[in-house]
């Protein structure tokens, strides 16, 4: 690591290798080179291993078809016996190919080093000449360098090749519009929340304090709702969790006191960080975890963020009792969920 | 081979002992001129150390991908339709799910060894970037990416990027909960990026997450795009192997200008090809004994559902630390929402990292301004700034490793989970600057213990007592083949810098990067300890000749001083046994 240009030269030279090389080591003989009782043990040894590879390749077609598959998973350790017998046949036979061929370079073939000697990566002052040469003559020949509108024009040409090239790209999808602003929860008032999985309605007194609900728009359960929603992408932002609180518990802001219904509140499911659906709730706390990045949100605090990467709260969705007593929304979501993007404000 | 080479006439050529193999070469010869790329390669030289093979373990992972992956596709589905499960598997049977997630569990329940190549597949997947991550290491720390070898170094990084994209892109095809998740995050991502972020989304899904089209558009990607790019970036990188051939360890007979190793044919081909099967047998039985990413158990993906406790695949554990660490930060200006909590751990930090290491290389050349070429490793002690750097980087990538299971940490150990993300937004710049130093100081600790033993020779363990009753331990001096492997490197050049040029006191542009080298220089070598001259060397051997003499005159048994190093050359039954 010198620096020949500025001062190396002379150090090196007054400071030469302490020590000179002493040149390639001899070559010493392996057990295997001199007694041919261990020669012929190495050569029965790398034999048994190749023999071993072939008869497990034969038991991996022998397993292939004696174990049927599908019908108990997880008799060995949790996988399928066909798999585990499948695996270890193949598994064998490779391997033991590929010790086979070890134990052969290193007791049995020639093992003396040879030397070759390198060349700089560069290639010779000649060639170079040579080269530059050519390139030289060829662009001459082209004209491209006295006729610069030919040039000018090319390069115009080429240039602009890349915008079909980029506009072609434009249907990959949709622009975003407003989409990201609304939910399903906006397409009429009063949808009732219900249970995620079964699409039952809730109703106040179903709900014990403490508890928890996950839930959904009634939309998604009624019928022709495969047709209606893209229901992967409006579950995305629709889903809700249901939370009720002793009442005198929850600090609600001065324009959210009639959002709720006896101390019930309804939050967006879908964390303001990058998007997880938020699931782990401490009853006591009335904190709401997100299992991906641990955001964790204050539900009886506006769904105020008390602790991790999230940096808005989580959106609450004002509802209220329907005609037959059951929780519903009363309008859409009042800003965007789940996570930010730029036009978001 | 054979005269074919200069005699095309009519008459076949005569070759020495014509057999079936000697004529299909002479075939393919004929048309292709082999002869003349096997002259050169096939006795190639191949130096040998363990850790060279670290590269040739990612190498035969991805050819073990590729086969294993190519079985994966004669079952697999890209496609998100909704489909109702009628497969094997009882649990999950009469479920809604996406064509995607319904052909996984049909290739792990219905079609035979479909599992074991789906389980291989992602082992093989884990250990192609964990390979090539240490194989990096290993570069970086012994110096074999300077002059000529800069352009591979910087390959192996695309390579290493690639990799990890091919990665997130094969574990999101199931369309799993587990995969749906990471997709989200993902999603997430691309929406902090400023001014475009929405749009790159809705591209990139055909709409609204999750939408119908990213299942085929990341297979496309995956089985095609990626590994090809993959491929092509393998081939140069091998040839660029090949065109400058193998660094080496310096010793005796190996210098800066030669190869010394085994011929690629025979013991190579038989060490490399009989190593691919070693490595596709190892990942076969992780396969078949070791369960992974067992998609059945989390179920289809559905938006709304998460399960606690979700890992990515370890290799995105440094952006998923970042952005579980992240304080929440976010700006909003004009009416716009710029993430910082999202854009710093997901798209700045992460390739923080990675090029800095990438960088390495080219900032410490400008600062030594060598041009030469070098082809003789470095150990790590020598070069005790840049291994410093690397076990940094290396501290932070495992605490932030640490950090994207904050959780798991958590139950495991029964800590605070907020405790353990306050520690690490401390301790991913307070730990690696410790390691940092303590590193340097240690390196330089082991440098001059090589001169110790170079000056004084090495510990024999044997006490001696002289007259007047002194203990010492009797030293010899280390074997000449020893010493010059330990002597063979360059003395580090402190750079100075140009005296300041400029007598009328405006600095100029220059002069101030050439003060910046110097000072850079100074900090990275300046501390090192150089390799003894010969000077020193002639005066310690005088020492250790003289201590010779007087220990010769104390030993009344002609013990030689090898009774408990291991370097003598007779048994220590032949040892005539003491007579009182």
């Amino acid at each position: 690591m010198s620096a020949p240009t500025e001062h190396g030269a002379e150090v090196a030279a007054a400071v030469a290798d302490p020590i000179a090389d002493p040149g390639l080591s001899e070559h010493q003989p392996r057990p295997t080179d001199v007694d041919p009782a261990k020669e012929k043990r190495a050569e029965r040894q790398v034999a048994a291993l190749f023999a071993i590879s072939a008869i497990s390749s034969i038991l991996f077609v022998v397993a292939y078809f004696s174990f049927k598959i599908g019908e108990k998973p997880d008799v060995v350790m949790g996988l399928g016996a066909s798999h585990v017998a499948l695996g270890l046949t193949l598994g064998l036979s490779l391997l033991l190919i590929g010790v086979g061929a070890i134990q052969l370079a290193r007791k049995l073939m020639a093992d003396h080093e040879i030397v070759e000697y390198r060349h700089p990566a560069v290639s010779s002052e000649e060639d170079r000449e040579t080269a530059l040469a050519s390139l030289r003559d060829g662009i001459a020949e082209s004209g491209i360098a006295r006729r610069p509108l030919v040039r000018n024009s090319m390069l115009l040409g080429l240039g602009l090749l890349g915008v079909p090239v980029v506009v072609a790209l434009r249907d990959l999808g949709p622009l975003p519009g407003d989409a990201l602003e609304h939910t399903v929860w906006g397409r009429r008032k009063l949808i009732r929340l219900v249970q995620d999985v079964t699409g039952t309605p809730i109703k106040p007194e179903d709900l014990e304090i403490g508890q928890l609900v996950n839930g959904q728009p009634e939309l998604f359960f009624e019928d022709g709702a495969n047709e209606t929603y893209d229901l992967q992408s409006e579950k995305a932002k629709a889903a809700i969790i249901i939370v009720r609180m002793q009442p005198d518990e929850i600090a609600a802001a001065a324009d959210r006191k009639d959002w709720g219904v006896d101390g019930i509140l309804c939050y967006s499911k879908i964390c303001t960080h990058v998007g997880c659906p938020i699931s782990l709730w401490e009853q006591q706390t009335h904190h709401l975890l997100c299992p991906c990045h641990q955001s964790t949100f204050d539900l009886a605090d506006n769904g105020r963020v008390i602790f991790g990467p999230a940096a808005r709260a989580l959106p609450q969705l004002p509802i209220t009792v329907d005609s037959e007593g059951y929780l519903a929304s009363q309008s859409d979501f009042l800003e965007p969920v789940g996570p930010s993007y730029w036009e978001r404000g | 081979m054979s005269k074919a080479f200069d005699s095309n006439d009519k008459n076949a050529a005569a070759t020495a002992k014509p057999n079936k193999a000697g004529k299909a070469a002479e075939w393919a010869d004929e048309r292709l001129g082999l002869a003349g790329l096997a002259k050169k390669n096939l006795r190639k030289v191949f130096p040998d150390h363990w850790s060279f093979m670290l590269g040739e373990i990612a190498l035969w992972s991805f050819i073990v991908l590729l086969l294993t992956g190519v079985f994966l596709t004669l079952w697999f589905k890209p496609s998100m339709a909704e489909v109702t499960y009628q497969g094997s598997y009882a649990q999950l049977r009469g479920l809604e799910m996406s064509e995607a997630y319904a052909s996984t569990l049909d290739i792990s329940f219905d079609v035979r060894a479909g599992l074991l190549m789906r389980q291989i597949h992602h082992w093989s997947a884990m250990l192609f970037i964990a390979a090539m991550i240490v194989h990096l290491m290993r570069v970086f720390l012994t110096g074999a990416y300077r002059k000529p070898r800069e352009i591979n170094w910087l390959i192996g990084g695309g390579l290493l990027l690639l990799g990890i994209l091919e990665g997130f892109a094969g574990y999101s095809l199931p369309d799993d909960l587990l995969s749906g998740t990471g997709m989200r995050i993902a999603d997430g991502l691309v929406k902090a990026t400023p001014v475009v972020g929405t749009y790159m989304s809705f591209f990139m899904f055909g709409g609204e997450f999750p939408g119908h089209v990213i299942v085929p558009r990341l297979y496309i990607a995956h089985v095609l795009l990626i590994p090809g790019l993959i491929l092509g970036l393998i081939g140069a990188h091998m040839l660029l192997l090949v065109y400058h051939k193998h660094t080496q360890w310096p010793g005796p007979g190996r210098t800066n200008d030669n190869v010394v190793g085994y011929p690629m044919l025979p013991v190579y081909a038989a060490k490399a090809g009989g190593f691919f099967f070693i490595v596709s047998g190892v990942t076969t039985l992780m396969g078949a004994l070791l369960s992974i990413n067992p998609v059945w158990k989390y179920g289809p993906y559905n938006p709304a559902e998460v399960t606690a406790g979700s890992q990515p695949d370890w290799y995105m554990g440094v952006a998923e630390g970042l952005l579980r660490i992240m304080p929440g930060w976010e700006s909003h200006l004009f009416g716009y929402t710029i993430s910082w909590n999202v854009m710093i751990p997901g798209q700045i930090g992460p390739f923080l990292i990675f090029g800095a290491i990438l960088a390495y290389p080219f900032i410490e050349s400008w600062v030594t301004g060598d041009k030469r070429e070098h082809h003789l490793l470095q150990r790590p002690r020598n070069a005790p700034t840049r291994t410093a750097f690397l076990v940094s980087l290396m501290t932070l990538y495992g605490l932030l490793w640490a950090a994207g299971g904050n959780d798991i940490l958590a139950t495991q150990f029964h800590l605070n989970l907020n405790s353990i993300t306050y520690f690490m937004r401390g301790a991913i710049f307070i730990i690696p600057a410790i390691a940092f130093f303590v590193t340097r100081r240690w390196c330089i600790s082991l440098q001059r213990h090589d001169n110790e033993k170079l000056l004084h020779g090495y510990e024999t363990g044997i006490i001696m007592r002289s007259p007047d009753g002194a203990y010492s331990e009797r030293h010899l001096p280390l074997d000449e083949e020893r010493a010059y492997s330990l002597t063979a490197r360059d003395r580090d050049q402190v750079y100075v810098g140009a005296p300041e040029a400029d007598a009328n006191g405006i600095k100029s542009r220059a002069a101030r990067k050439d003060r910046l080298r110097a000072r850079v220089s100074a900090a990275m070598f300046d501390a090192n300890v150089q390799k003894p001259t010969s000077a020193e060397l002639a005066d310690a051997h005088h020492h250790a000749e003289e201590a010779a003499a007087q220990d010769h005159a104390l030993i009344g048994h002609h013990a030689d001083g090898h009774e408990l190093d291991g370097h003598r050359e007779y048994l220590v039954s032949d040892e005539p046994l003491r007579d009182h």
